[in-house]
């Protein structure tokens, strides 16, 4: 999966799970606040995302992720391991 | 100093309306909101008949966050008690700066649990499960969702007594306000209808088989009963002190006069003469009336052969022959963990529009239901004042008294 493919597949189900706009979701905006995520979205975000990109991320992943831009170099990381 | 409780706002969810309007207008017409229900024949249940109540969509009206955490009881319960809010004049703003507390009656989450548990095999790792669910599986759902929803700042406790969980959250917040602990108190009972919540119970054999005439199948108190019919929904029920509500220049709907409660400390599942008596008793002391007080009994009535019968000695026993009675779970079905505060719901509709409502089904009396004035029709009647009776598995129960308001 290219970075273009990542950008559409996860704005689609981070979009669909947590009810916003995908317009509101661009690289540079942040994600705990773009999402509206509390402590307890976080165990749904891993869910979503094992579902449809087919790992688990865990806390320590997520530790260097503020953006979109973070979150989609997290998932390409991740995807190559 | 004691203080005067009455009701300032009512909600319903049931299978005979989801609205007081639409439930005003089936209790006139005698309908019945009992259904068969086909996956039930695939599941193994003997009996496939229930009161159907829809999933309401609550996305209009509540955030994913506030969602997520909700199965039917607490579905449910929101649609009655956003209704009875609203009718009470009273929001969330109001609640976070004014004390109010929650005492909502609910005995199961089994849909709920299956689900989570099915994830949980199908995934073997709890993590995947989902950040809802524990919210979903307690049975404090309807507490933990609504408190949350409406911000809640008073008592916050779940009433689990089997069958009469609405009407003892309805005694107990009226011993809290009549004590001065708290001035306002939402109270109510949810039921969840899926065919996970009842399977247990239809294995006892008590459901009627009467699969040919779904709304003629729960008759509480006719010679020819077969059963009852399981059903739920949630009912809401907004009390408040006399000093609060004249204060907040609300609507008052009736007032609390007289809460009864006993244990029967006998059989897990049969009812008791002696139980019951006691609960009524007191409820009539309490309230320091005679039964010429009385202007209408809605009773617990399930539509079995030894419930029916017990009630019927009992009243005739404590309140005589002449008082006009029906059982509503005649057209609702019994909805279980609701039916206390539903059934106080469907009787303050008739208190206030002056009518009682028809006892459906009932064709034939037995010996004992001979004994006690069943009203089968929809009959114009002024009520001033009715008791209503709850018995509930484990022999918990629980009779309120309801008059008009009068200051």
């Amino acid at each position: 999966m290219n970075r273009a493919e990542i950008i559409e597949t996860t704005k689609r189900f981070l979009s669909e799970e947590f009810e916003v706009d995908p317009n509101t979701i661009e690289p540079e905006n942040n994600l705990q606040e773009t999402l509206d995520l509390s402590s307890l979205d976080y165990v749904d975000l891993v869910i979503v995302i094992e579902e449809n990109l087919g790992f688990k991320p865990t806390a320590e992943d997520f530790k260097s992720v503020a953006t979109f831009e973070d979150f989609y170099q997290m998932v390409e990381a991740k995807m190559a391991e | 100093m004691e203080h005067r409780v009455v009701i300032t706002g009512i909600g319903i969810y049931s299978s005979i309306g989801e609205s007081i309007p639409e439930v005003l207008t089936s209790l006139k017409e005698g309908k019945s909101g009992i259904i068969y229900d086909e996956p039930r024949k695939e599941f193994g249940y003997r009996s496939c008949l229930t009161g159907f109540v829809k999933d309401p969509d609550l996305k209009p009206f509540l955030s994913r966050r506030e969602r997520i955490g909700m199965h039917q009881p607490a579905m449910f319960a929101y649609m009655s008690t956003k209704e009875a809010v609203e009718m009470a004049g009273l929001d969330a703003d109001f609640f976070e700066n004014n004390e109010t507390g929650i005492i909502f009656g609910n005995d199961s989450t089994a849909g709920a649990v299956v689900e989570t548990i099915d994830k949980a095999r199908q995934r073997k790792d709890t993590t995947l499960i989902g950040s809802g669910d524990i919210f979903q599986n307690m049975n404090c759902t309807v507490n933990m969702n609504l408190s949350t929803i409406y911000k809640l700042k008073g008592i916050n406790l779940t009433m689990s007594a089997a069958c009469a969980s609405g009407s003892h959250s309805i005694g107990m917040g009226y011993l809290l306000i009549k004590q001065g602990l708290q001035e306002r108190v939402i109270c109510g009972g949810a039921q969840e209808i899926n065919i996970y919540a009842m399977g247990s119970f239809d294995g006892l054999g008590t459901f009627s088989i009467r699969h040919d005439a779904p709304h003629k199948a729960s008759r509480p108190f006719d010679r020819d009963r077969d059963g009852l019919v399981p059903s739920g929904g949630s009912a809401t029920i907004i009390i408040e002190s006399l000093e609060s509500a004249l204060k907040r220049n609300a609507k008052i709907y009736g007032e609390i006069v007289g809460y009864g409660f006993s244990s029967n400390g006998d059989h897990i599942s049969n009812p008791n003469f002696d139980g019951q008596y006691r609960s009524l008793t007191m409820s009539m002391k309490q309230a320091g009336l005679t039964p010429n007080d009385i202007d209408y009994i809605n009773a617990h009535a399930t539509s079995t052969p030894v419930g029916d019968t017990t009630e019927a000695q009992v009243i005739a026993g404590v309140l005589g022959s002449k008082i006009p009675v029906s059982s509503t779970k005649s057209m609702t079905g019994h909805e279980c963990w609701m039916a206390g505060a539903s059934e106080v719901v469907y009787s303050l509709l008739m208190m206030h529009n002056d009518f009682i409502a028809p006892n459906i089904n009932f064709e034939n009396p037995d010996e004992d239901s001979s004994k006690i004035n069943i009203v089968p029709e929809f009959r114009e009647a002024k009520i001033d004042c009715f008791l209503s009776n709850s018995f509930g598995f484990g022999g918990t129960n629980s009779s309120l008294i309801i008059k008009k308001f009068k200051l």
